[in-house]
């Protein structure tokens, strides 16, 4: 049989991308209920570690056993979870933003008086290994436990990320960046005021004046820069 | 145990056939996934499977496959291989499937995986094919893990995330090689290997 003649071709192309599409879209559909499954334990365990909660073997069943109710419209913002950790009640918010090569998203949970940060976790999906990827580690996430997202006047002003040494300008409290990694750091911070400021603020229980801008202008945006060369 | 061609096809691209060292194949990717241990590990791992497997497919294949269309049925093949990879992941090893997101892709357009398949499947039968795929995913994954090594060890003062560097060297004023973090060192490094390979391996040229 010639091999090389036009017909022959372009049904062995033909053939031969069949198979593929049926292939893939079988496997597609026959696994796609367990990946849901997987997609949506995975986001209870972030809320988990986002309340600072040992995962422990069984993290769907302490995940049922401390929430109590949710705003959640399939993992599209917002989404509002209530939880009751140790007698108190906690709100985890979920976020979303941008980093420096893909999204980034995570998850806050707040204290009761929606001011407190009782933890935080980040999850992004292609920062750079061992630099913007750091912000899920824990010695990035636990520096924000205890601060503020409110200024004295009750305002919602957010946590900023700087640079280690830098002041926020308008007296936010703020958070070391990675360094190395000023793009996801600004990423991070930039997310955290665009979701807490906007996104949540009806949640949260105040109104944005004209006097609270939502641009980033604080954030002390430098070019990329390597330390330590 | 093993014939001698056999042992040439699985054990070469090791050493004197190394696909990135001599072949300077895969380059791309020894850049992007060797900023720290472990994905340059597992990689490595999926790269070696990803070979043999297609190697094999396509070299069961390879007296239908059209000459003309060659290259766009390997790529097919590749392609469908790392999507069914990526989808049986997320079904049954999430967390595997979750560090290895972008890297998964980055195989499809791994340069080793076409080289091989031109070069060795289109000519050889099942068994050899399966062979040069595992001996070339480990030829590539050796050197992924060396420069991995230099690159986590100078520019983070760790090894697979643990810190290895004493914090008394760090207060002694030593400071993380911060070059290292950049993708032209990997360059660099594969330059170093290169020169290392050739001078050891200069009788049998």
């Amino acid at each position: 049989m010639n091999t090389n003649s036009n017909t022959y071709t372009i049904v062995y192309a033909t053939i031969v991308v069949i198979i593929v599409a049926v292939l893939l879209a079988l496997v597609s559909q026959v696994l796609s209920p367990r990946q849901a499954a997987n997609v949506k334990l995975d986001q209870q365990k972030q809320m988990l570690v986002a309340l600072n909660q040992e995962l422990g073997a069984d993290p769907a069943a302490l995940y049922e056993s401390l929430v109590r109710d949710t705003i959640d419209r399939e993992n599209a913002k917002p989404g509002i979870f209530r939880f009751e950790v140790d007698g108190a009640t906690k709100y985890v918010l979920r976020l979303h933003g941008a980093g420096l090569w893909g999204g980034i998203g995570g998850y806050i949970a707040l204290d009761e008086d929606k001011n407190t940060i009782f933890g935080i976790n980040f999850n992004h999906e292609s920062e750079t290994p061992g630099l913007g990827a750091l912000i899920v580690e824990e010695p990035f996430r636990s520096q924000f436990i205890g601060k503020h997202i409110r200024d004295a006047k009750g305002e919602i002003v957010s946590v900023v990320v700087l640079k280690k040494g830098n002041q926020a300008e308008n007296g936010e409290e703020q958070v070391d960046a990675v360094s190395g990694a000023t793009i996801t750091s600004t990423g991070v911070s930039d997310m955290l005021k665009e979701n807490l400021c906007t996104e949540y603020a009806e949640f949260l229980g105040t109104v944005i004046g004209d006097g609270l801008q939502v641009t980033g202008e604080e954030e002390n945006v430098e070019p990329i820069k390597e330390e330590g060369e | 145990m093993l014939s001698q061609k056999t042992k040439d096809t699985l054990l070469g691209p090791l050493n004197v056939n190394n696909p990135v060292v001599v072949q300077v194949l895969g380059i791309c990717s020894a850049l992007a996934v060797t900023v720290q241990l472990k994905p340059a590990l597992v990689m490595g791992i999926a790269v070696t499977i990803i070979v043999a497997m297609a190697n094999v497919i396509v070299s069961l294949i390879r007296n239908t496959i059209p000459m003309r269309i060659r290259i766009i049925i390997q790529l097919v093949v590749v392609a469908a291989l790392v999507t069914l990879v990526s989808e049986v992941l997320k079904a049954f090893a999430y967390d595997v499937a979750m560090q290895l997101s972008v890297y998964l892709g980055l195989i499809i357009t791994n340069c080793i995986l076409m080289g091989r398949l031109e070069a060795f499947a289109m000519t050889n039968n099942a068994w050899d094919s399966f062979l040069d795929g595992l001996g070339n995913g480990f030829g590539y994954a050796i050197i992924l893990v060396i420069v991995a090594f230099f690159r986590e060890l100078l520019g983070s003062g760790a090894l697979l995330g643990y810190q290895v560097i004493p914090d008394s060297w760090y207060a002694a004023g030593y400071e993380n090689c911060g070059m290292m973090m950049m993708p032209a060192m990997a360059l660099i490094l594969v330059g170093c290997i290169i020169w290392a390979h050739r001078s050891l391996n200069k009788e049998e040229k």
